[in-house]
C-alpha cells in the first residue's frame, strides 16, 4: 500500500504541476487581478512541493521497511543493512536519486511560492509556471521511464544489497546536500525565465534573485566540498579530485553559479550586466541539467552510474534539447527588449567582477570541452579519455588568474577608480604573494612551479581577502562583508592546501612481512598485525600500524580490507591520522603467499586546508546570505513603520 | 567611455576569454588525450611508446604473476584475438582479478609490452567498463 500511495502522490504531484502551470500563465499575462492568480499559483505550487515530499517519505519508508515486494528495494538494500544505509540506500541507485531530483526542484518551488515577498506579482507568477513547467518533464521521465514504486510479484527472500563503496556515512548526507544546491540553481533559471516573459529586469528582480541563488550556491559549495573528502577516504587512492565526468558534471553548475552570485550583485547594486546576469542564471541551471543527463543517463563510466539504459538517456537528453533550447531561444528574441543598465570604467569593482566572471566561464567552457569531447569523439568511433594532465594544464593557469581578480575587486570601488590608488591598496597583498615565493624558492625549490605559484598566490589572496576589513569598524561592519572576506580567506586556504598537498606528498609503497618498519615523511610505522574482524554485514582483514612521528608517542591506525557478501565485492578502507600541519593515509593491500602485505602510506602535509577552505567558502556563503536576509527584512519593516 | 565603447570592451574581453578557452582546451586536447587501445588495436596501429594511453580487455588467466618486491604485478591483457603484456607498480584495485575485465592506464614500450600507471577493474557484478565491453565486443565480431 505504501507503495501505491507514493505513487498515487507523485501522479496527483504531477497534475499539480500541470494546473500551477496553467495558473501562473493566467496570472502571468493578466493585467488586472495578477495578485490573485499569483495566490492561486502559490497554493498549488505549495501543495505540489508537499506532495512530491510525500512520495519521497514513501519511498523512505519502504526502504526502512525492507519491503522486498517494490522491486527497487529488492535490487539495491538487503535485510542485514544498518538502518542508516537503508535510508540513504533510497537514493543510492537511479530511480531514487530522480526522485531525489524532482522532490528538491518541487519542494524549492514550494519555497519559493512561500517565502518570496519581494519580486512583482507577474514575475513571480512567470517564475513559478517555469518552475513548475521544469517539475512536468522531470515528473513524465520519472513516471513513464524510472518509476521508483515497481512492485516485483513474487517478492525475493532478501534484497540484493548496495554497492559497498556507497555503505558510508557520506551517502547519507552527499547526495542530498549536491542536490539542494544543483536542482536549488532551478530557481535562478526560472527567475531569468519569468522576468524574460515578463519584461521585468533590474536591480529589484536581482535583489530578489540572490538570496536563492546564494543558498543553492552554499549547498553545492557543502556538496561538493563532502564529496571530495569522501572519494579521498573511500576509494584509498590518495586523491582528492580525479576530474571524473561525475566530479565535473558537479563543478560545471558551481563555477556558473560563483559567476552568476558576483554578476547578480552587480546587477542589484549598480543596475549593471542585465542580458548577462539572465544568461548565467540560465547557463548554471543547463548545467545541472546536463550534469544529470551525464550521470543519470549510464554513459559514464562511474561509481555513479548505477543503471546503464539507452531509453532514459534519450529521455533526458530531449528534455535538456527543449528546456535549455526553449529557455535559450527566449534570451534571443527577448534580449534586445532588456534595457541597457548602467555603465562602468573598466577599472571599478564591476570591471573586476566582470573579469572574475570571464575567468570562470573560460574554466567552465575548459571543463565542458573536456568533459563532453570524449562522448563525442565516442560517437565518431574514437574512443579516448581525457584525465588530469589536461584538466590541470588548462584550468590552472586561468585560476591563478582569477586570484588576481579576486584581491583586486574587493579594493576597488564602484563606477571608476584609479590604476595608481589600485596598486598602492594591492601592494600588501602583493609583497606577501612576492616573499612567499622567495622563501619557498630557498627553502624548497623542488617542489615545481605550480605548487610554489599555488602557495605564493595563496597567500597573496589570503591576506588580500582580510584588506576590506581593514580599517572599518568591525562591529559596523555589515555581515555580507564578513561574509565576502570569509569566503575569499576560504578560496586562499583551499589553494594552500591543493599546493601544500601536489608539492609536498610523501608516498611509500612495498610489500613487508609483520614486523617490519616503512618509512613515510616524519614518520615510521610498523606492521604489528595483520588479523580478522567482523562488522555487522561485512568481515575484513586488519592491520595494525603502529606508528611514531620521529621520537614522539606511538599511535595505532587500522587499515581494513573489506569483504562484502551482498553483493560480493571487496573494498579497501583506508586509515587516516589527522595532525594540525597534515594527515597521514594508510591503505592495506594484498597478502602475498610468502606472507607479506602491501602497504601504502602518504603523508600529506596541510591537505586538510583543501575542505577546511571549502567550509569557509560555505560559512562565508551563509554569513553573506543572513546579512542580506537581514538587512532586507528591516528595510521592509522600516517602510512599514513609515506607511 | 561612452556605453557603446563600453559594450564594444566587453565584447571584445569576452571574445578574448572565449579564444583563450578554446586555445587552452585544444591545445591540452592535442598532447592529452589519451586514446583507448585493444589490444588487436594496439597490434594494428601501434601508439608512439611513452604515450599516455589506456588499454582495455580482459585479464588472461593464469596470467597473474607477482614479482619479487610484493608491489609489482605482470599480467596479460587479451581481447581474445591479441594480448599484450602489461606490468604494474602499486595496490591492485579489489576487483582486479584474472577472467575479468580491466582498463590499464600507461602508456606502451618500445617493445610492445605496457607499464600501467593505474588499474580500472570492474565495479560490481552487473557492471563493467562501457570500453571493455566494446572490446570485447569488437573482437568477437572480428573472429571468424
Amino acid at each position: 500500500m505504501i507503495a501505491e500511495a507514493g505513487l498515487a502522490a507523485l501522479w496527483l504531484a504531477a497534475a499539480m504541476a500541470i494546473l500551477q502551470l496553467g495558473v501562473a500563465w493566467v496570472g502571468a499575462s493578466a493585467s488586472s487581478d495578477a495578485p490573485l492568480y499569483l495566490r492561486a499559483t502559490r497554493g498549488v505550487a505549495l501543495v505540489q512541493g508537499v506532495l512530491v515530499a510525500i512520495a519521497f517519505a514513501m519511498l523512505i519508508w519502504v526502504f526502512a521497511r525492507s519491503d522486498m515486494s517494490v522491486l527497487l528495494v529488492a535490487e539495491n538494500s538487503h535485510s542485514m543493512k544498518p538502518m542508516l544505509y537503508k535510508i540513504a540506500g533510497a537514493w543510492g541507485n537511479h530511480e531514487g536519486s530522480m526522485l531525489l531530483w524532482v522532490t528538491v526542484l518541487a519542494v524549492a518551488g514550494g519555497a519559493v511560492a512561500f517565502f518570496e515577498r519581494q519580486l512583482a506579482p507577474r514575475t513571480l507568477s512567470a517564475t513559478l509556471g517555469a518552475q513548475a513547467a521544469i517539475g512536468l518533464g522531470f515528473y513524465a521521465f520519472l513516471l513513464l521511464a524510472s518509476n521508483p514504486f515497481t512492485r516485483l510479484n513474487p517478492p525475493p527472500l532478501d534484497g540484493q544489497g548496495l554497492n559497498p563503496l556507497l555503505q558510508d556515512p557520506g551517502l547519507a548526507f552527499h547526495p542530498p546536500t549536491l542536490y539542494f544546491g544543483y536542482v536549488g540553481l532551478s530557481v535562478a533559471f526560472s527567475f531569468a525565465v519569468g522576468a524574460l516573459l515578463v519584461r521585468d529586469v533590474g536591480p529589484a528582480f536581482a535583489r530578489a534573485m540572490r538570496p536563492w541563488v546564494l543558498a543553492a550556491w552554499i549547498f553545492l559549495t557543502i556538496g561538493i566540498t563532502a564529496g571530495s573528502y569522501w572519494a579521498y577516504y573511500e576509494l584509498g587512492w590518495g586523491g582528492w579530485w580525479f576530474w571524473d565526468p561525475v566530479e565535473n558534471a558537479s563543478l560545471m553548475p558551481w563555477l556558473a553559479a560563483t559567476a552568476l552570485l558576483h554578476s547578480v550583485t552587480v546587477l542589484a547594486t549598480r543596475d549593471g550586466l542585465r542580458a548577462w546576469t539572465l544568461m548565467l542564471a540560465v547557463v548554471a541551471f543547463s548545467m545541472s541539467m546536463i550534469g544529470t543527463f551525464l550521470v543519470r543517463s549510464g554513459i559514464l563510466t562511474s561509481v555513479h552510474a548505477f543503471a546503464v539504459d539507452p531509453l532514459r538517456g534519450s529521455f533526458i537528453l530531449v528534455l535538456l534539447a527543449l528546456y535549455i533550447g526553449g529557455a535559450l531561444l527566449l534570451f534571443a528574441t527577448r534580449v534586445g527588449t532588456v534595457k541597457q543598465g548602467a555603465t562602468f570604467e573598466l577599472v571599478s569593482r564591476e570591471g573586476a567582477l566582470v573579469v572574475n566572471n570571464l575567468l570562470l566561464s573560460v574554466i567552465l567552457g575548459v571543463v565542458l570541452i573536456g568533459t563532453l569531447y570524449p562522448l563525442l569523439a565516442q560517437a565518431m568511433g574514437v574512443q579516448l579519455s581525457i584525465g588530469a594532465p589536461f584538466f590541470n594544464k588548462a584550468t590552472v593557469p586561468v585560476a591563478l588568474a582569477l586570484v588576481i581578480a579576486t584581491v583586486a575587486g574587493p579594493l576597488l570601488r564602484w563606477r571608476r577608480d584609479d590604476w595608481r590608488v589600485l596598486a598602492r591598496r594591492m601592494a600588501v597583498p602583493v609583497l606577501t604573494a612576492v616573499a612567499a615565493a622567495i622563501l619557498l624558492l630557498v627553502l624548497a625549490g623542488d617542489a615545481g612551479l605550480y605548487p610554489i605559484l599555488g602557495i605564493s598566490f595563496g597567500a597573496g589572496l589570503a591576506v588580500g581577502s582580510l584588506m576590506p576589513l581593514v580599517g572599518r569598524n568591525l562591529r559596523r561592519t555589515p555581515l555580507y562583508i564578513w561574509g565576502m572576506a570569509i569566503a575569499h580567506l576560504g578560496v586562499a586556504v583551499s589553494i594552500l592546501g591543493m599546493a601544500a598537498d601536489s608539492g609536498f606528498t610523501r608516498e611509500r609503497l612495498a610489500a613487508i612481512p609483520i614486523g617490519e618498519t616503512l618509512h613515510v615523511g616524519p614518520f615510521s610505522a610498523k606492521l604489528a598485525d595483520v588479523a580478522p574482524t567482523i562488522g555487522p554485514n561485512w568481515s575484513a582483514l586488519e592491520a595494525r600500524l603502529e606508528v611514531r612521528r620521529g621520537d614522539g608517542r606511538m599511535f595505532v591506525l587500522r587499515p581494513q580490507q573489506r569483504f562484502f557478501s551482498n553483493p560480493v565485492t571487496s573494498t579497501s578502507e583506508a586509515a587516516l591520522a589527522t595532525r594540525w600541519d597534515g594527515q597521514l593515509y594508510a591503505v592495506l593491500g594484498n597478502g602475498s603467499d610468502n606472507g607479506r602485505w602491501q602497504l601504502r602510506l602518504w603523508w600529506k602535509p596541510f591537505v586538510t586546508l583543501i575542505w577546511a577552505g571549502g567550509g569557509l567558502i560555505a560559512f562565508g556563503g551563509a554569513l553573506s546570505l543572513i546579512g542580506r536576509l537581514w538587512r532586507e527584512r528591516r528595510k521592509r519593516k522600516g517602510e512599514a513603520q513609515e506607511a | 567611455m561612452k556605453p557603446k565603447h563600453q559594450r564594444m570592451l566587453l565584447a571584445g574581453l569576452a571574445l578574448v576569454a572565449v579564444l583563450g578557452a578554446a586555445g587552452l582546451a585544444l591545445s591540452g586536447l592535442k598532447d592529452e588525450a589519451a586514446f583507448f587501445y585493444a589490444p588487436a588495436d594496439a597490434r594494428a596501429a601501434p601508439p608512439e611508446p611513452g604515450r599516455a594511453v589506456r588499454l582495455g580487455g580482459m585479464v588472461a588467466s593464469g596470467s597473474i604473476q607477482r614479482a619479487r618486491d610484493g608491489v609489482t604485478i605482470h599480467f596479460i591483457v587479451t581481447d581474445g584475438k591479441d594480448s599484450v603484456p602489461v606490468s604494474f607498480t602499486g595496490v591492485a584495485p579489489d576487483l582486479f582479478k584474472e577472467d575479468s575485465g580491466v582498463v590499464a592506464e600507461g602508456h606502451f614500450n618500445a617493445d610492445g609490452s605496457f607499464t600501467a600507471t593505474n588499474l580500472l577493474a570492474k565495479h560490481d557484478e552487473r557492471y563493467m567498463p562501457p570500453e571493455v565491453a566494446g572490446a570485447m565486443h569488437k573482437s568477437e565480431t572480428l573472429e571468424p
